[in-house]
């Protein structure tokens, strides 16, 4: 698990994001990761003991489909950090992602799903 | 190996705008199946998104929360609830929830009306659909729904529902009438 201490390591200088080992060297997320993007881990992982403790319980959580806020949410880490370690995941090829276009306001069979389902509850 | 789009839910969201303290963490929470969860986004000092952690150390940052839920519509639909920043001033990250959303549900304390006019004037402007849920409150006085529509200046075409906030039932009737607004406003369906 990682926690808050993990990377706020500094209350009165204002918090300060780990050095990025564990990110291994990327810093900037890829562009496909909004909110709401469903991220699924691939069955088998590429090459497990390369990755840091973070990297694999967002594998762990991505066994089923698994929101980027949900994964922000759970790792108690910044948005844009989980993104910047999903986005080293995407580049090894162990987790794919999933959006509908970005942009488009949902159609009217998507509503209609989506209100039969809300009524149902 | 390849996964089918099947194996993927098509993901949803719904925003919950509002003043300060109308309910819009507790209108996610009646609703969603699960306990309503945080994120927080990571600010420059400027107000804007940190977007590269590069020399990140050593910067002032601040954080902003955002408030969500999820409910499971079935296994090929996942709809997320997400409330909005209780500070009004960062519009960006309203963009941001807004783009690509169903639409809004925007809380109104009748104690403070005024305090829900920015979230009205934001969806107004984009053109979002958006439904007006005033949340009642013990204490508050009964207005009619006509009073409420004038004094909050609204289009007639923009539904305005009364609603408790914590009653999932509520909130429930809530959704289904943003919804159906926002089908309301697609072109007819084709025969
Ligand atoms: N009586 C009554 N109290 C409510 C209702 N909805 C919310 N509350 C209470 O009002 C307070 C504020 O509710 P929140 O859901 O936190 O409001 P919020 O809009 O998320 O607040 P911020 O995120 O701080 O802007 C809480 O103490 C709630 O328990 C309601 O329908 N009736
Ligand atoms: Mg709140």
């Amino acid at each position: 698990m990682s926690s808050r201490e993990n990377w706020w390591y500094d209350e009165a200088a204002g918090p300060l994001v780990r050095p990025y080992a564990m990110v291994r060297g990327r810093t900037r997320p890829a562009g496909e990761l909004h909110l709401i993007t469903q991220v699924l881990a691939m069955p088998t992982v590429s090459d497990p003991s390369s990755l840091s403790v973070d990297h694999r319980e967002i594998l762990d959580r991505c066994a089923r489909p698994t929101s980027v806020a949900e994964l922000a949410a759970h790792l108690n880490v910044p948005l844009v950090v989980v993104k910047v370690l999903l986005s080293d995941l995407l580049q090894r090829g162990d987790i794919v992602v999933h959006n509908r276009p970005h942009a488009d306001v949902p159609d009217r069979n998507l509503l209609q799903a989506v209100l039969d389902g809300v009524r149902g509850l | 190996m390849a996964f089918e789009d099947s194996d993927v839910p098509t993901a949803v969201k719904i925003v919950v705008a509002g003043g300060f303290g109308t309910g819009k963490t507790t209108l996610v929470g009646a609703v969603s199946e699960i306990p309503p969860l945080r994120t927080e986004e990571l600010l420059t000092e400027a107000g804007t998104y940190v977007d590269d952690l590069a020399g990140i150390e050593g910067k002032e940052t601040t954080t902003v929360a955002l408030d969500f839920g999820r409910i499971t519509i079935n296994q090929r639909i996942v709809l997320y609830l997400f409330g909005t920043p209780g500070q009004n001033r960062f519009w960006f990250m309203w963009d941001e929830l807004a783009t690509g959303a169903i639409g809004a549900v925007v809380l109104v304390d009748t104690r403070r009306l005024d305090s829900s006019f920015p979230s009205i004037d934001f969806f107004e402007r984009r053109n979002i659909p958006f439904l007006v849920a005033v949340n009642m409150f013990d204490d508050s006085y009964d207005y009619s729904i006509d009073e409420l529509r004038s004094a909050l200046d609204l289009d007639s075409r923009i539904p305005v529902v009364k609603c408790d906030a914590r009653v999932r039932q509520s909130g429930k009737e809530v959704l289904v009438g943003l919804i159906q607004h926002a089908m309301s406003r697609l072109e007819p369906a084709a025969r």
